[in-house]
């Protein structure tokens, strides 16, 4: 009995660990491949030495050789400022419009508020890929192709984390509010010097979850920044690896440096990100 | 006395509504504009022969794109392929983020670790992963091919066979995205509430038992979520194919985003575009209903 337990224990942590190997490598190896000079990554594939930083004696030009060359090759730097810019500006100003709107739909009485819900979820159903075309045409016609405002504001209002306001308000208790008020603060007083100052858990997790989706968006920039100046990252990466000849240690490089800055704020915030995930399922 | 309160009653239930309707204008205005309105664009733009930067030029044509999408053996292909993707990622994504969530909601040490470790494919974006695997899967010296030849077996094609790519391209969707539904699974089983198991260890239920009668329909909510959004996921499969093989080879990867990315971007065809847009998004829309229908009737 006891032995066939350590068995099972050990059966398990032999499971474990081989998956950890799967879902790790890849990650790994780019990260070890960006050190490394091409011929060095092509000898290294046959074995082990593939997962391994390479030796000191086997690099010329130091550890981040690529580093350099890819950010030489390629305008990075700036495709990464695109893409902060770009995040960051749609995190700005959606916290704001997002969670006024969650708050008054999870707070004040008035007219259709029911219907305006019903409305919000429903466009969550709304695939971006369904509408890029026509958003395309609209943003053309308004003159924000390769521009930030072109970039940012159609991806401001988010009808999920109007929603993840709401629910999260609709639990929050009434009697600070209520204080304020009789104290003659002013609604907008009592949203930003209460409320906000309050929820900064839910504020977290939605700029969170607004951080990753858009570092990471494809479609829209592709179509609406086609001027190298204002490529984002991802955008960058893709026209980087198309250029001749790939050299694959400068791609493994830019690979590395635009995955950077998730890891950082995933391993920072992974308690906030996982709560708004854990929101995600449950409350639907 | 009544008159003066119930005035007073009218004028801040008027206030509130006024307060309350600007604090909720400006996520309205930017919804209407920007996804109300390009979305009933897209089904007058279905209905016209519109090209890009050509507005005002166009001319309506009633159904005649959604006649030309009948008899389009691209679009056809398109749909084929986005269906075979959708039906094998979906079931295998959902069986593997179980999986990986009940391995890591056991006794273990390292728990966090193993978390992290299979979690860790979602924090690299989708454009990351598939430069890198367009490396890995490289047929003369990929990384893949360099480690199955260490066991003798003869390197592969991935993703130059017409009868491999979109293969190549499900097992690398899968690894990408299956530690996120993990993580939804792993709330859902922490919220199963504790008793439920004890309850089912005074019946003397086994563990198979246990899994089937407490824990399945413990996780019933959230695997309907899961389910939808992996299947519309699936539906949008679109950066996988465009740089890993450019929709081939023999256009086996071409997905139905690509094809309308594709027509209305590249051939300047907004009008046929959006006509096949219109039928993508009915067809998301189909799915989330008759998922939604299963899952209430499976509650009843």
């Amino acid at each position: 009995m006891e032995k066939n337990r350590t068995g099972k224990k050990i059966l398990l942590y032999v499971i474990t660990s081989l998956l950890a190997v799967i879902f790790l490598f890849p990650l790994v190896w780019m990260i070890m491949s960006s050190l490394k000079g091409d011929l060095l990554i092509f000898r290294d594939m046959t074995s082990f030495r593939a997962f391994l930083p390479p030796l000191p004696n086997e690099i010329d030009g130091g550890y981040f050789q690529n580093y350099v060359m890819a950010f030489e090759r390629v305008n990075l730097m700036r495709y990464i400022m695109n893409s902060l810019i770009y995040t960051i500006g749609i995190i700005i100003f959606g916290l704001i419009v997002n969670s006024m709107a969650g708050y008054a739909l999870a707070r004040f009485n008035f007219p259709f508020r029911n219907f305006w819900l019903a409305v919000i979820i429903a466009t969550l159903i709304i695939p971006p890929e369904s509408i890029f075309l026509p958003l395309y045409v609209l943003v053309f016609n308004l003159g924000w192709v390769n521009t930030y405002t072109g970039l940012i504001v159609p991806f401001i209002a988010n009808a999920f984390a109007i929603f993840l306001f709401r629910q999260f308000l609709l639990d929050f208790p009434r009697e600070l509010e209520e204080a304020a008020k009789i104290d003659g603060c002013s609604q907008l007083g009592i949203f930003f010097k209460i409320i906000v100052p309050l929820t900064k858990p839910v504020f977290a997790t939605v700029a969170i979850v607004l951080f990753i989706n858009h570092w990471n968006d494809f479609l829209w920039p592709l179509v609406v920044a086609n001027d190298d100046s204002m490529r984002t990252i991802q955008i960058g990466l893709q026209y980087f690896m198309n250029q001749p000849p790939v050299q694959w240690g400068q791609v493994m490089a830019a690979l590395t440096v635009a995955t950077v800055p998730m890891l950082i704020i995933f391993i920072f915030l992974q308690r906030y990100y996982v709560q708004g995930l854990a929101h995600t399922g449950s409350k639907n | 006395m009544a008159g003066p309160k119930k005035f007073r009653m009218k004028t801040l239930q008027g206030k509130e509504a006024v307060t309350g309707y600007l604090f909720l204008l400006p996520a309205l205005i930017l919804l209407g504009i920007f996804l109300l309105y390009p979305m009933g664009a897209a089904f007058y733009y279905s209905l016209t022969d519109f090209y890009i930067l050509r507005p005002g030029e166009e001319n309506f044509v009633g159904l005649a794109n959604f006649q030309t999408i009948l008899g389009d053996a691209e679009f056809r292909q398109a749909l084929i392929n986005t269906i075979y993707f959708a039906v094998l990622v979906v079931p295998i994504q959902i069986s593997v983020a179980l999986g990986l969530a009940l391995l890591v909601n056991r006794k273990l040490r390292f728990k966090v670790f193993f978390r992290t470790a299979y979690f860790s494919p979602v924090v690299m974006s989708l454009v990351v992963v598939s430069i890198l695997w367009t490396f890995m899967y490289n047929p003369n010296e990929g990384l893949i091919n360099e480690l199955l030849g260490v066991f003798g077996i003869p390197a592969q094609p991935f993703l130059t066979s017409p009868d491999q790519a979109m293969n190549s391209i499900i097992a690398m969707s899968v690894w990408q995205g299956a530690g996120f539904q993990m993580m939804i699974f792993l709330a859902g089983l922490q919220n199963i509430p504790n008793h439920l198991y004890e309850a089912a260890d005074i019946d003397g239920a086994s563990k198979f038992q246990k899994f089937l009668h407490v824990t399945l329909p413990g996780l019933k909510n959230i695997s309907v979520f899961i389910f939808i959004t992996i299947t519309i996921a699936a539906f949008k499969l679109l950066v996988q194919p465009m740089i890993m093989t450019q929709g081939g080879p023999l256009g086996s990867t071409k997905s139905l985003v690509y094809h309308i990315y594709e027509v209305g971007f590249n051939y300047r065809d907004v009008g046929y575009a959006s006509a096949m847009a219109v039928v993508f998004t009915l067809m998301v829309l189909i799915i989330t209903i008759v998922q939604r229908i299963l899952a209430r009737e499976e509650g009843a």
